[in-house]
């Protein structure tokens, strides 16, 4: 058997195995908190879920009252010797136990939407991710050569970088009236916060990442006899590669973070008007399984870009990533 | 400062003085004219470099030593064009340089090979710029490291070679382009002793086999002994010129020569130069604490 490492040894690798444990573990110990949460009933179980009314007239059964409540009404029914109300501990409304959700996130899939007009779930998310795709791409396309410019040319970054410092300051949000009445109620304005997001602060993050570059494998270029275009393109660009695509990973993790406020704005629409309207018909089952589902989406594409990564960018040398 | 006597190793035989005869014969391929530089710091005007002169003969191997802080880096860094002399000017064969070019190979102190390129797209590097078609910048990518015994290599990238085999990429990198002359600044400063000394003897090697000048910049005085044809000495605050030393050890050098009569004469005056006598003053300090120390010790043994 291998040795493992120690598990609290300062800044040390630990071994395949153990981060395999650690990784599940992370995903493991909130779920058992939750478990023990919504199935150990003494732990919390603040409310009191109605089994049989007896003699109170306004209990309903599946209905939940506050624990507070519901011994006051047994109190009293007790002192008029009338039938007494039967329920059990349960949690409020706005959290559904685990198999709950999991229920609902099969379900979710499955069921049909209850008007015409309505979308099944995955349609909601697929124009979710239309959304996400062309607000990160359009803000990609001009941002990434603007931060790299910066970061090659001062008097590029001097120009641009003040104003943009400004702007980034704005929260995206704050356009969505001017959005919707330039653009309209559909997905442009959506788009649009989603590239406001974005943008100002993907020019900062790559002029930096760009200005991180060696100097010294500039300077060995020009020594070799490179010229300026050549500079930016044989050096500069590739040089700074994987970092970028490291810094669109994160970028791209922001833009989903903006998500949820573009598709308020005008017609709702999407995951969002998928997760509010759930909400009001108090389905947070619903609620949830969809969250999750968001979050699923997220680290999968994570994943697989880190992959790809790798992949394109073979000489990097492993980064301490653990 | 007091002239120093010359051990007669150093005065040179008539075979060894013809030899430098001949040398300062051929035709100059590096002229530094009344070089200065200075810095503007929170201090105000720091004087780097002031009134640099020396010239650099066809395949000739000059090193530059001398004390941390005297501007060695930056000499080699206005010569390849990577920064501006505040006066004077540096002439390669006979023209003014002004800026970075091809004509001037450099290897630096650190690494700097391209790690998105694999050794052979790193040598072909320079010729690219230069307009090379692929076809032949590869083929002449290839004799050169060759020339560096690295041809098993020639797919490999830098993160998975040695530091040793880094710099030999980076020389044949350097070398690829045909330069006039090649600049060196502590090229092998951050390799083991071991490694350095191969690496010495391979870029001895080398240098006897192309028609190439070196200017080669150590803090390494045995390095420097065994490297060059003459070593510029230079002093701190500011850089001057101390003196340009002939080096009489007879080539093909050996390393076992570093303990030869010639060897250790040069190096003694070497060390003279770059620690005068009469700035000891602080040394001798030190010394006296370490002895009060020992005999503290002493005395409480007993």
């Amino acid at each position: 058997m291998s040795q493992s490492t120690p598990w609290f040894a300062v800044r040390q690798a630990l071994t395949k195995k153990q981060v395999t444990t650690l990784t599940l573990l992370s995903f493991f110990l909130p779920i058992l908190l939750w478990s023990l949460v919504s199935y150990v009933p003494f732990l919390w179980h603040p409310k009191v879920e109605i089994v049989e009314p007896g003699s109170v007239t306004w209990l309903k059964p599946g209905m939940l009252v506050d624990k507070s409540v519901f011994a006051e009404q047994q109190q009293l029914a007790t002192e008029q010797k009338s039938a007494l109300p039967e329920g059990v501990g349960a949690n409020p409304i706005y959290l559904p136990a685990p198999h709950e959700v999991a229920i609902a996130f099969y379900t979710a899939f499955t069921t049909e939407p209850t008007r015409s007009s309505e979308q099944w779930l995955h349609e909601s998310l697929w124009h979710s991710i239309q959304i996400i795709f062309w607000g990160f791409t359009l803000s990609s396309l001009i941002g990434v050569p603007i931060g790299v410019l910066c970061g090659t040319y001062v008097a590029i970054s001097r120009l641009q970088e003040p104003f943009i410092e400004f702007f980034r300051y704005l929260p995206a949000p704050a356009f969505g009236a001017l959005a919707v009445a330039i653009l309209g109620i559909h997905d442009g304005p959506k788009i649009a916060i989603i590239f406001i997001g974005t943008f100002f602060q993907q020019v900062l993050i790559i002029a930096n990442t760009t200005r991180k570059l060696d100097v010294a494998l500039l300077e060995a270029a020009l020594t070799l006899g490179a010229k300026k275009f050549q500079l930016l393109f044989r050096v500069v660009i590739p040089g700074i590669l994987p970092d970028l695509f490291r810094d669109q990973r994160i970028l791209l993790g922001w833009a989903w973070t903006y998500l949820i406020v573009a598709e308020l704005i005008g017609t709702s629409s999407g995951i969002t008007w998928f997760i509010t309207q759930q909400a009001r018909y108090k389905n947070f089952d619903n609620v949830y399984a969809a969250i999750i589902m968001i979050g699923i989406i997220g680290v999968v594409t994570d994943i697989l870009l880190a992959k790809l990564g790798k992949r394109l960018f073979p000489w990097e040398k492993e980064q301490v990533k653990a | 400062m007091t002239k120093i006597e010359l051990p007669s190793y150093l005065e040179q035989s008539e075979a060894v003085s013809a030899r430098f005869d001949k040398l300062k014969q051929r035709e100059v391929i590096l002229e530094v004219k009344n070089l200065g530089k200075q810095f503007n710091s929170q201090q105000g005007v720091v004087t780097a470099l002031k009134d640099i002169n020396f010239k650099t003969h066809r395949r000739e191997f000059v090193c530059v030593i001398g004390p941390s802080g005297c501007g060695k880096s930056t000499l080699i860094r206005i010569l390849a064009g990577l920064e501006s002399p505040s006066s004077g000017e540096v002439l390669l064969d006979n023209m003014p340089v002004f800026e970075p070019g091809p004509d001037r190979g450099m290897v630096f102190q650190g690494y700097t090979l391209f790690p998105w390129l694999n050794v052979k797209q790193n040598v072909m590097f320079g010729l690219e710029m230069q307009g090379a078609t692929k076809a032949s910048a590869e083929s002449e990518a290839l004799n050169w490291i060759e020339l560096v015994g690295l041809d098993r290599f020639a797919d490999s990238y830098p993160h998975q070679l040695s530091g040793g085999m880094k710099q030999r990429v980076a020389i044949a990198r350097a070398l690829a382009n045909k330069p006039r002359i090649l600049l060196m600044d502590e090229p092998f400063g951050a390799l083991d002793a071991q490694t350095r000394s191969k690496m010495q003897a391979n870029l001895i090697e080398i240098w006897r086999n192309i028609d190439i000048t070196v200017l080669f910049i150590t803090h390494d005085l045995d390095e420097a002994i065994y490297l060059a044809d003459r070593i510029l000495v230079l002093k701190a605050n500011p850089g001057e010129v101390e003196e340009l030393i002939e080096v009489s050890v007879p080539r093909p050098r050996h390393t076992d020569q570093i303990i030869s009569p010639e060897f250790l004469a040069t190096k003694k005056r070497l060390e003279e130069l770059i620690h005068p006598p009469g700035e000891e003053d602080d040394a001798d300090g030190l010394h006296m604490i370490r002895m009060a120390q020992v005999g503290d010790d002493v005395e409480v043994m007993e």
